[in-house]
């Protein structure tokens, strides 16, 4: 079942020029989908465009069959849609477990046995629970993004960039945590500068380029495409 | 010598009136930093939002005072207290709604925000001078000393009297519940944690659903009850004189950034430090040394460092000297 369908994006930064030229991105219920490319190919834009956070001049958003293209971006977190942003994703002088307590904001029930599950989930997240989150090490402010972001329950979990700046450990360890919640059922999204890693735990992967789709297809087959791994993953 | 004599007169002019007047400068120090740390804009008009809410609660207070309403050996103001807070709620929703609701939406540069609060500091100046005029009025009532000169000497067999007026005393006891509710608040409550959060990192607090205007609304309420307890104490220590509080407002600013805008606890401390230096700085210690030197040996001046005339400067010079040294205040806060 297509649970996030994105398409025909086009768009751009207030009245400025159209970064997206037409950027389609579709997710399936419990599935991982990667979204990679250079620098400055407008990832982090269709994200932010798949959020509402950004005014679409042509397309639309569909989740769960639903047009959700109009909504706010707070609307969509009730809709079942959590983000974590490529930067800024924390709040710093908060605790390890007031930042998750922000990110249950909209929640009206009990939310103590969904932050044992970030516990379990990152170890890390509950040594430091009553550390302010500006005070750990980047790997770990990246699990407590995280974390604030499952804090929602959402449906589709989109990430931006979630290993940046971790180390290839932390981010073998992460990727596994991703994919352990996606076997909950939960759809992800998500941006990756490691190609490769990222590719190989894809379900599906989008290549994009200047705002276009350059290339789409299951992670195993563009890992295996020659021209993709000649152009985007050097070798 | 005489130790306990001197330590008596540096109680008496120096440790209680600046213990009181940090505590007033606190609480106002504290509505400056969460404007500032939640709105992000210096609010110019804060001094003449403590001036509003002091007149309320002075015109409350002669209401209920003309109704025989007291309480006893304290003033009659504390019950007055609450309908200041409310009016001056009630006058800084109306601006909000009027005036700054306009300039977030069009996402104004801050430096704007300051300049239109200066706007809104200039037209509260003219409501409170059309409503209770310019001079001078004392509206404590109730016992004047909670401890007296004449029976503290008697007591002590000293030749310096210790006095302790209950206005000082109410001050930092209201100051103190005040900042405790406060901090529970921010730090308990769901609420008040949405605002830290809002005030911590604005996108991420929208993209956790929390909202924006409910954060700003519950912020100018704090800031009114904050604000009018700053101003009513203020008022029952002094007198209330309107023209006062726009001169508070430097002093009250420099105890924000001095402690570290943004940081509640900062402001505390600030306002303490901003209210021992100016206090130090400006007592005439001739007393105290006298009692001090052996054999009656008295200083011929006043051995005061700066004029009362300088006390604002010493607010200034402490601002400079810490932005120099510590750009983000002595606790950590947000640069300016
Ligand atoms: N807030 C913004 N306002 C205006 N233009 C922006 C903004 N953010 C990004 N851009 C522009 O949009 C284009 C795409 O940026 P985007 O952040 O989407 O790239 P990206 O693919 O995520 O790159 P990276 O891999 O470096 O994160 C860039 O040309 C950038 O200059
Ligand atoms: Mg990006």
């Amino acid at each position: 079942m297509t649970f996030l369908h994105a398409s025909e994006m086009r768009g751009g930064y207030g009245s400025g020029a159209d970064i997206l030229h037409g950027c389609t991105l579709t997710v399936q219920k419990g599935e991982i989908a990667v979204i990679v490319g250079p620098n400055g190919a407008g990832k982090s834009t269709a994200m932010k465009a798949v959020f509402g956070m950004l005014n679409l001049r042509e397309g639309h958003v569909h989740l769960g069959g639903e047009d959700i293209t109009q909504l706010s971006p707070q609307e969509r977190v009730y809709k079942g849609m959590g983000f974590v942003p490529q930067t800024h994703n924390i709040f710093p002088t908060m605790t390890v477990r007031e930042n998750l307590e922000m990110g249950a904001f909209i929640r009206n029930d009990d939310i103590e046995e969904t932050i044992e599950q970030v516990y379990e989930l990152f170890p890390a997240v509950k040594d430091k629970r009553n550390q302010n989150a500006g005070e750990l090490s980047g790997g770990q402010r990246q699990q407590v993004a995280v974390g604030r972001a499952l804090m929602t329950q959402p449906k589709l979990l989109m990430l931006d960039e979630p290993t940046a700046g971790v180390s290839p450990i932390v981010m073998d360890e992460l990727f596994d945590r991703i994919i352990e919640v996606a076997r909950t059922g939960i759809s992800i999204l998500m941006v990756e500068q490691n190609a490769r890693q990222a590719l190989e735990i894809a379900d599906k992967g989008y290549v994009l380029v200047q705002g276009a789709n350059a290339y789409t297809d299951t992670g195993a087959a563009l890992l295996a495409n020659p021209e993709v791994r000649r152009t985007f993953l050097g070798g | 010598m005489d130790i306990l004599n001197a330590l008596v007169a540096f109680a008496n002019f120096v440790l209680i009136p600046a213990t009181a007047y940090g505590a007033q400068l606190a609480l106002g120090a504290l509505g400056v930093t969460l404007i500032y740390g939640v709105l992000r804009f210096s609010n110019f008009a804060h001094g003449e939002t403590m001036s509003f809410g002091a007149m309320v609660v002075v015109l409350v207070t002669a209401l209920f005072q003309s109704w025989g309403i007291s309480l006893g050996p304290l003033p009659t103001a504390l019950l007055a207290l609450p309908f200041g807070i409310a009016v001056t709620a009630l006058l800084l929703l109306t601006t909000d709604r009027v005036v700054y609701k306009f300039y977030r939406k069009v996402k104004a540069a801050p430096v704007m925000l300051v300049i239109v609060s200066t706007g809104v500091m200039f037209v509260m100046n003219g409501v409170v001078r059309m409503v209770v005029g310019t001079e001078d009025r004392r509206f404590a009532d109730g016992a004047r000393f909670l401890v007296n000169a004449r029976d503290f000497k008697a007591w002590s067999g000293l030749d310096e009297g210790l006095a302790i007026k209950t206005t000082q005393v109410i001050t930092v006891v209201v100051a103190l519940i005040t900042v405790a509710a406060l901090f529970w608040f921010l730090n308990k409550t769901r609420t008040g944690k949405s605002m830290r959060a809002f005030s911590d990192n604005e996108d991420l607090a929208l993209l956790s659903g929390i909202n924006p205007e409910r954060v700003v609304t519950i912020t100018w309420l704090l800031v009114a009850a904050l604000a009018t307890i700053a101003g009513a104490l203020y008022g029952l220590d002094k007198s209330f004189k309107p023209f006062i509080y726009q001169q508070l407002l430097l002093p009250v600013f420099a105890a924000a950034i001095v402690g570290g805008i943004g940081n509640p606890l900062g402001a505390i401390a600030g306002g303490f430090v901003i209210a021992f230096s100016e206090v130090t700085l400006t007592y005439a210690f001739k007393k105290v040394i006298t009692y001090l030197s052996p054999d009656s040996w008295s200083p011929d001046g006043l051995v005061q460092l700066l004029s009362t005339d300088y006390k604002f400067a010493v607010s200034f010079a402490i601002l400079i000297i810490v932005l120099l040294f510590k750009p983000t205040g002595l606790f950590k806060g947000q640069s300016i």
